[in-house]
């Protein structure tokens, strides 16, 4: 399996988790797991996805991710898993 | 969830605000097999090594948008040119640097390192063209960068080679000196320039790493302010482990990439000229008020010890300078320190007994002569080899008065033209010959 991050950041409103998911969807990437918290003192989803099966490389998912968090005026980070792994676990 | 919502986040702030970024990622590529007594020759083997630097450029490409890691600069070390120029002549130094520069533009490396030699107990016909020729080889390029290795615990202090190297900066303009350095026990593996070149006793290529991210360890003690000297220890200690884990995953990454080992990680902190990225910053967060007050040699000497031993834990491939650096013009807050006065020359001397930031990117004004700049480099490179240390001075010979700003711009930043001490060291740095090698030396046999 090949995780990314999905870090979704910006005023919590209507349409911003519908927007992203289907977005994924689209790109055949999967939502493993799902999380909300606060960055920036704004509201911060925090999604782990599967990219084993997506139709696009993660360079690629995050322009079409960012593109869509424009539309949503959202700031959309994406970082492969193994950031956080090597940074965050011994 | 696989990781804590504060975990992900932690690296998030680290990546997305506080400008944690790989600072280069460096190719070393052994060239000793493209050497020939016909210069015609050198220039056609060096085309060999573009296919490459091409793989290793498309390389760290990929890791960048893969990992979404920002990687600053890609670089490449070379063997010294003193060993091509042993069996060359003078006018085939710029031949073969113009070279190196076209290499580097055509494969989109942003430096190349290696116009270099080792000469720190006298010279040899290689090292002496190298320094004959070094000011028109770097003022006629823009990537290319070189070191004159002048001293070392092995073999002492060569004031002949400090001179000489004093010349060629004097004739070079202020962007070409920011491309050149001298060292002391200059380490084989340096992913930084303008040390890095490719070291006898390394394999034939291997990639070597540079990591920076001052800006989260300053951010990290501003967010936790540490009660005490260990809470504040513990905490650079964890966060430098963080940074350094991610020169590892860039680093294998890119060797697996491009087939080639995995050299060093570089633990050493590097600042840039943008507002929080800054090695002052941290210890002005630490609790004093203005970099170089007293108590910053204190600060510093923890910083470095917390850093080291995070850092040794999070890869088994420590390399280079591994330090902090402290780039005068390169660090917002030490360029303000400078102006201000409470960081001199003596300062920074007095600081690179803790760490490796010697006299790093600033200005002299050439007005005040060169027995003064050259007596600066003794200085520092005496240092270098008392405390068995890799020690470095890069200054900008400028026409401007001291404390006078030379813009450079980017990543170098605005230099400060310092003010050096007024008497003649005339005498004292024409003595021929070389500081005999230290005691130290006596300690390995």
């Amino acid at each position: 399996m090949e995780n990314a991050v999905v870090v979704v950041v910006g005023a919590d409103k209507p349409g911003i988790v519908a927007g992203i998911s289907s977005e994924l969807a689209v790109n055949n990437v999967n939502i493993v797991d799902i999380s909300q918290t606060v960055l920036r003192d704004i509201f911060a989803m925090i999604m782990l996805v599967d990219l084993s099966k997506s139709n696009v490389s993660i360079s690629e998912l995050r322009k079409k991710l960012q593109a869509k968090g424009k539309e949503l005026k959202v700031e959309v980070l994406v970082y492969h898993e193994e950031v956080f792994r090597y940074m965050e676990r011994i | 969830m696989k990781y804590s919502a504060d975990e992900i986040i932690e690296v998030v702030r680290m990546l997305s605000e506080e400008d944690l970024d790989i600072r280069s990622v460096t190719l070393s590529v052994n060239t000793l097999p493209l050497i020939s007594d016909n210069v015609k020759r050198v220039l056609d083997k060096l085309d060999s090594l573009n296919p490459i630097f091409d793989k290793f450029s498309s390389a760290v490409d990929k890791a960048s948008e893969k990992y979404g890691i920002r990687i600053v600069t890609k670089r490449v070390a070379v063997t010294p040119i003193q060993f091509f120029l042993e069996v060359l002549n003078e006018e085939d130094g710029l031949k073969i640097a113009i070279k190196l520069e076209d290499l580097a533009e055509t494969n989109r490396i942003d430096y190349i390192g290696g116009y270099s030699a080792f000469a720190e107990r006298g010279f040899t016909k290689g090292s002496s063209l190298v320094i004959n020729t070094m000011a028109e080889a770097i003022n006629s390029t823009k990537r290319l960068t070189g070191m004159i290795n002048a001293a070392s615990t092995f073999s002492g202090l060569n004031s002949e080679a400090v001179r000489r190297f004093v010349d060629n900066i004097f004739i070079m303009k202020p962007e070409a000196s920011a491309r050149v350095a001298i060292l002391s026990n200059v380490p084989p593996d340096s992913p930084f320039v303008p040390s890095a070149h490719h070291g006898i006793g390394m394999p034939e290529m291997s990639i070597n790493v540079a990591v920076s991210g001052p800006g989260v360890i300053e951010k990290a003690i501003r967010r936790n302010s540490p009660s005490t000297l260990e809470e504040l220890h513990e905490l650079i200690k964890r966060t430098a482990f963080k940074i350094t884990r991610l020169g590892e995953l860039i680093g294998k990454a890119v060797s697996a990439d491009v087939g080639v080992e995995f050299g060093s990680v570089d633990l050493s902190l590097a600042p840039t000229p943008k507002i929080g990225d800054s090695v002052a910053g941290i210890i002005e967060a630490a609790g004093i008020e203005k970099m170089g007050a007293h108590g910053s040699l204190s600060a510093l000497a923890l910083l470095m010890d917390a850093v080291k031993k995070g850092g040794s834990t999070a890869t088994s491939h420590v390399g280079g300078l591994s330090s902090a650096f402290i780039p005068v013009s390169e660090d917002a807050v030490m360029s303000e320190r400078a102006l201000e006065g409470y960081v001199d020359f003596y300062t920074l001397l007095a600081l690179s007994a803790v760490c490796n930031s010697g006299i790093d990117m600033v200005g002299i004004s050439k007005k005040q002569g060169k027995d003064k700049a050259t007596g600066l480099i003794m200085d520092v490179l005496s240092l270098g080899i008392t405390l068995n240390k890799i020690l470095g001075v890069r200054i900008i010979p400028v026409d401007e008065e001291p404390g006078s700003i030379i813009d450079l711009g980017g990543l170098l930043g605005k230099v400060v033209v310092m003010k050096l001490k007024d008497a003649s060291v005339e005498r004292f740095v024409s003595l021929n010959g070389f500081i005999p090698n230290s005691i130290k030396r006596l300690e390995t046999g």
